[in-house]
C-alpha cells in the first residue's frame, strides 16, 4: 500500500475582504460576492512567500507523520511563486525542516497544478522502491494585478503531503493526468503579473481539462461519483468546482468540506492541495476522495484516495485547515493589502 | 547581514539548533566554540524547543528602511520553555497584543528582503499563539 502518511497545511492570518477591494475600484461588492461566491481571501504576510508556507505546512506534515525528516529521499515543491527566479525554494526547505543534504530538490511549475504534480511524482517515487519517503508540496502567494477579476481570488496558502508505504493514513488507489496546449492564462519571464485570455478560460481550459480528467479517473477504476464521501476540485473562484462537481455526478455534501475557496480565495498551486487536507483533517477510515487539480496552459491531475485506519491518529497531531482559517484572521484595509503584496513603489528598499 | 555571515548561522536561524557543553551541560544559543561557564570545548548539537513566552519587549516605530513596511513592530527577549533565552521579532502582532508573559511560538520567517540582486534571508521569529 502505497499513500499519504502524513500532511500539514498552512493558512496565513492576513485577510481581505472582498467588498474592501471593490469599494476600492468603485464595483459593487455585492455583484462580486455573488459571482465569484466568496467573502474574503488570504494574504501573505510582509515577511512570507511561498518557501515560508512551504516551511510551515511541511512541519506539521513530519508531526502527523511521526518521522525523522532525514528519512524523506525527495522534497518537491510545486509554485507559480517562487521567490527566486534561479535558486529552488527546496533548497532552503529541507534545511530548514532538516531532511538534507542526502534528498533529491526539485522546483515544479505548471501554473495552479504544480502542488498535485509535485505530489503525483513524490508518490511515484514511493510506488517504485526508490525511497522510503518523499514529500510533494503545493504552494502560493499568487499573482493578481491590481483591479483585475482575479485580485478579488489570489491568495496565499499550501499543504504538503508525505509519501510512504509504512502506517499510510491514505492509499493513493489510482491517478490520472490530462493536458493539452492550451493558452488560457500565462506569464512571461519578466513579467510581473499574469494574463489571461478570457474566451479559453472557462470551457476550453478549466472544464474541458478537469471533466476529462474526473471522467477518466472514474473509468479507469470503474467508480461512480456515490462511491465518495469528498470530491475536491480545484478552487479559481466558487462557482467553478462546484459547477464541475455537479456535473461528474457529485452532490453538494460532498463538496463542501474541500470547498475552502469562500474564505480563503485562489492558493492557485496550494488549491485543491489545501482543500484535500480539509477532507482529510476530518475523514474516517474507509472514506474515499476524488481530487481534481488544474493548472493554466493546460492539465489536469487526479487522485482517488482511500483513508485508512491510521487517518483517526495523525489528525489531531497538527493544525486542521478550517481551524486556521477560522482563528486568529487580522484584516487588512486596502492600503496595507497592496504594501504587503508590493503592489506599489516607495522611496523605501 | 553579509551573505557567509548567513550561510553559517543556518543551523541555528533555520532549525534553532543550540550547542549543550559536554562537561558542564550548559546550553549556548546561539552556539559558541567555548563554553562560558566551565571553558569545554566540547559540545553536542540539541534542537530548541518552539514554544515560549515573552520575557521583555520594545516596540519599533522608526525602524530601519528595509523594515519600515513592518512598522510598528515588536523585538522580544523570549525565553523557551528551556529556559534558554533569544532576541527576535514578533510577527504579525500590533504591539497592543504583546504584553510581559505572552505566550509565543517560533515560526520560520523571511527576515531580510534586501534589493532584487541579493540572497534573501530566512529564519526564526515569534507569534503569539
Amino acid at each position: 500500500m502505497y499513500g499519504i502518511v502524513g500532511y500539514g497545511s498552512y493558512v496565513p492570518r492576513f485577510r481581505i475582504k472582498a467588498e474592501d477591494i471593490a469599494n476600492q475600484w468603485g464595483t459593487d461588492p455585492e455583484a462580486y460576492k455573488r459571482g465569484l461566491l466568496l467573502e474574503e481571501k488570504t494574504v501573505p504576510g510582509p515577511d512570507e512567500d511561498t518557501i515560508t508556507i512551504s516551511v510551515a505546512a511541511a512541519r506539521f506534515a513530519l508531526a502527523r507523520a511521526g518521522i525523522d525528516a532525514k528519512e524523506i529521499g525527495a522534497c518537491y515543491i510545486g509554485s507559480e511563486s517562487h521567490p527566486y527566479a534561479v535558486k529552488p525554494s527546496g533548497t532552503v526547505l529541507i534545511d530548514a525542516i532538516g531532511a538534507g543534504p542526502e534528498c533529491h530538490v526539485a522546483d515544479f511549475e505548471f501554473a495552479c497544478k504544480a502542488g498535485s504534480e509535485a505530489m503525483y511524482v513524490a508518490y511515484s517515487h514511493v510506488k517504485s522502491g526508490e525511497m522510503k519517503y518523499a514529500m510533494g508540496i503545493g504552494a502560493d502567494t499568487s499573482q493578481g494585478a491590481a483591479g483585475d477579476a482575479l485580485e478579488y481570488t489570489a491568495s496565499a496558502g499550501g499543504a504538503a503531503f508525505i509519501m510512504g508505504s509504512d502506517n499510510v493514513a491514505a492509499e493513493i488507489v489510482h491517478t490520472y493526468s490530462y493536458t493539452s496546449d492550451t493558452p488560457d492564462f500565462w506569464r512571461r519571464e519578466g513579467e510581473f503579473y499574469p494574463r489571461h485570455a478570457g474566451r479559453f478560460t472557462g470551457e476550453p481550459a478549466y472544464f474541458h481539462h478537469v471533466m476529462n480528467a474526473t471522467n477518466g479517473i472514474l473509468e479507469r477504476s470503474s467508480m461512480k461519483a456515490e462511491d465518495f464521501r469528498f470530491a475536491v476540485f480545484h478552487m479559481p473562484n466558487g462557482k467553478f468546482p462546484l459547477r464541475a462537481g455537479k456535473m461528474a455526478g457529485f452532490k453538494q455534501e460532498q463538496l463542501e468540506q474541500g470547498w475552502i475557496v469562500n474564505l480563503m480565495g485562489n492558493t492557485y498551486s496550494g488549491s485543491s492541495p489545501t482543500g484535500l487536507a480539509a477532507c482529510l483533517d476530518v475523514a474516517k477510515p474507509g472514506d474515499q476522495i476524488l481530487v481534481t487539480s488544474f493548472g493554466s496552459g493546460a492539465g489536469s491531475d487526479s487522485f482517488i484516495i482511500r483513508c485508512t485506519k491510521h487517518i483517526s491518529e495523525i489528525q489531531d497531531k497538527a493544525p486542521k485547515v478550517r481551524d486556521q482559517l477560522a482563528t486568529g484572521r487580522i484584516y487588512l484595509d486596502y492600503g496595507k493589502y497592496v504594501a504587503y503584496r508590493g503592489k506599489i513603489r516607495t522611496n523605501l528598499l | 547581514m553579509i551573505t557567509p555571515r548567513y550561510h553559517r548561522e543556518i543551523p541555528q536561524r533555520y532549525r534553532l539548533e543550540a550547542g549543550k557543553c559536554t562537561g558542564c551541560g550548559k546550553v549556548h544559543f546561539p552556539p559558541r566554540r567555548v563554553c562560558k561557564e566551565c571553558f569545554g570545548r566540547e559540545f553536542e548539537t540539541v534542537t530548541m524547543p518552539t514554544m515560549g513566552k515573552v520575557l521583555t519587549y520594545t516596540v519599533i516605530d522608526i525602524p530601519p528602511a528595509e523594515f519600515d513596511n513592518l512598522k510598528p513592530y515588536v523585538v522580544a527577549i523570549v525565553e523557551l520553555e528551556n529556559g534558554v533565552r533569544l532576541t527576535c521579532m514578533v510577527a504579525e502582532a500590533p504591539p497592543d497584543k504583546v504584553e510581559i508573559g505572552t505566550k509565543v511560538e517560533m515560526i520560520y520567517r523571511r527576515l531580510q528582503t534586501g534589493r532584487e540582486w541579493e540572497v534573501l534571508q530566512y529564519g526564526y521569529k515569534a507569534r503569539v499563539i
